[in-house]
């Protein structure tokens, strides 16, 4: 089965536990990070993960709802999104 | 990975902070293939086209919102022109019955605008177009989602002025029949209007067009304004560059969301139209953009330049990113539904007479602005007259929403809440041309247009 590629974006103010909440919700939904990466941009601590959800057993709303609420209870927001779309908007 | 977190960050604060969205997916629906001469089953097959693509729209729609993350906000139908449909059954009451079934179609499936109860009469109107223009008022008393169009000229064709004498009366028999006047923002005069244009009151369903089209409207005026904002100090061609580059990105995220759509419901895929839209939402407005170039009031002199430099680099990133784009594709400058628009009129920086200047030069038209009930209808055709011949003569659509607002005066304002904002009365130049218009018949198609 071919990998079902999304971007998750978590943005917000840097604080402990973020990429362990995350992770580990990802580990139980069986959705396997394929990247990690995080910078400082302004005043905001952003963090995107390549995730493949080919494996997972939920639709994508789903995983929305439960990354929506860790993102309230850690003061932060989450985002995820198909690759496709970046690769649109940022690749020709 | 070939993303890096900047450009990941950039997309995602699109729509978390700068209100990126998809405004509008709109299914475009032949409705030719309903027509029958027992008007009951007419309507029954109206109904059902209607409700049952209407619910796989909404359906469809909501699966990308959820893969892309991109909000779609307004989820549309546009019609066969009404006119058309129903030349055998051509009475009053078969058009409001017609409109009440639409009404209940769109209704039914949780559509909120159901679009095309319209005509095209460029250059005569038919018995049915007759009838259908006299029942508007009807129909917009008792429908709540009927949104209703005229074209009135076309490049080719001149301009039909007899057509234009109909209108004021019937909006002014319309603001009598609807709260608040509310119709009258459900009706679109055009000349050059196009039958692909996903948005509304105007949005129809070609006759040009296949059994279905579908057609989405990308907006943004939010990202606009804030690469304007942090680009400050650039000369006006730098400005143009980084407008262009923006837009480009979103229409190619608008044009992926279109095409997905359109593939998962088999339907060709129409048009992207890259018109900038505002919402009353905070730092959702166009006029917006122009204020963050450098000037302090939308209407004051100098923007006129700032609303053509807007356009321009707007279509051009638009046209390198989307091989499909159409529509109106112009920028929306409404005045009900843009919050800095509405602080322009109320401080007394931007008049009627500025605002249809702005419209020459590539906006879409005179749009969603209120004036005094007592305005007489010959004004108000003249008002028409005015910003279509813009469009004749310049070879571009233009079009006009006027809501003419019973016992209030300028310097007054009708808040109607919602996607419709709030309405600052305008002042209107109190001279007539009465003896003018009165002439009737056709304007002449301009000379540019003999180009066989």
């Amino acid at each position: 089965m071919e990998k079902v590629q999304l971007f998750i974006t978590v943005i917000g103010e840097d604080r402990k536990g973020i990429v362990a909440r995350i992770s580990d919700f990802l580990y139980k939904c069986e959705i396997n990070i394929e990247d990690i990466s995080q910078k400082i941009m302004g005043s905001y601590f952003v963090m995107m993960m390549l995730v493949d959800i080919k494996d997972a057993g939920k639709p994508i709303e789903e995983i929305r709802n439960g990354l929506n609420s860790i993102g309230k209870e850690l003061g932060v927001q989450i985002q995820i999104q198909h690759e496709n779309i970046f690769k649109m908007m940022h690749r020709v | 990975m070939t993303l890096s977190v900047e450009e990941i960050y950039e997309t995602a604060s699109m729509i978390l902070y700068q209100n990126l969205d998809i405004r509008t997916t709109t299914l475009g629906i032949n409705l030719k293939d309903c027509i029958d001469s027992d008007f009951n089953k007419f309507k029954d097959r109206v109904y059902n086209k209607i409700f049952n693509n209407a619910i796989r729209l909404l359906k469809e729609a909501e699966k990308l919102e959820h893969k892309y993350g991109v909000p779609i906000v307004n989820k549309r139908i546009s019609i066969t022109p009404v006119s058309l449909i129903m030349e055998t059954h051509c009475t009053g009451e078969k058009y409001v019955e017609m409109a009440k079934t639409l009404d209940r179609a769109a209704g039914d499936a949780g559509i909120d605008f159901i679009g095309g109860f319209g005509a095209s009469v460029q250059k005569g109107m038919t018995k049915s177009d007759m009838v259908l223009i006299n029942s508007l008022p009807d129909v917009f008393a008792a429908t709540e989602r009927i949104c209703s169009f005229l074209n009135v000229g076309t490049n080719v064709a001149g301009m039909n002025l007899d057509a234009v004498n109909l209108i004021g009366p019937m909006l002014k028999t319309t603001a009598l029949k609807t709260k608040d006047a509310v119709g009258c923002a459900k009706f679109v005069v055009f000349v050059n209007a196009p039958e692909d244009n996903p948005f509304m009151a105007g949005a129809y369903h070609g006759i040009g067009e296949g059994d279905m089209s579908l057609n989405i409207g990308i907006s943004g005026p939010g990202v606009v304004r804030s690469v304007v904002e942090k680009n400050k100090e650039c000369d006006l061609t730098e400005l143009s560059e980084i407008i262009k580059r923006t837009v480009f990105k979103i229409t190619r995220g608008g044009e992926l969301i279109g095409r997905e759509l359109a593939k998962n419901f088999d339907v060709a895929f129409g048009i992207v139209d890259i018109s900038l839209a505002s919402t009353t939402a905070k730092g959702d407005s166009v006029a917006g953009i122009i204020e963050a170039f450098g000037i302090e009031s939308i209407g004051a002199h100098g923007s006129t330049l700032a609303v053509a430099l807007l356009m321009d680099a707007v279509k051009k990133g638009g046209a390198m990113a989307s091989g499909n784009v159409g529509g109106l594709s112009g920028t929306f400058i409404p005045v009900s539904e843009d919050r800095n628009m509405i602080d322009a009129v109320k401080r007394g920086a931007l008049s009627l007479d500025k605002l249809e200047s702005l419209t020459s030069v590539c906006s879409v038209g005179l749009d969603m602005f209120a004036i005094p009930g007592d305005t007489p209808a010959e004004t108000i055709n003249a008002i028409i007259a005015d910003e279509l011949a813009i469009g004749i003569i310049n070879n571009k659509t233009t079009a006009v929403r006027v809501i003419p607002v019973p016992g209030r005066t300028a310097g007054e304002s009708i808040d109607y809440g919602g996607l419709l904002g709030e309405a600052p009365i305008m002042h209107v130049n109190r001279y007539s041309s009465r003896e003018f218009l009165k002439r009737g018949g056709r304007l002449p198609a301009p000379v540019t247009s003999m180009r066989n």
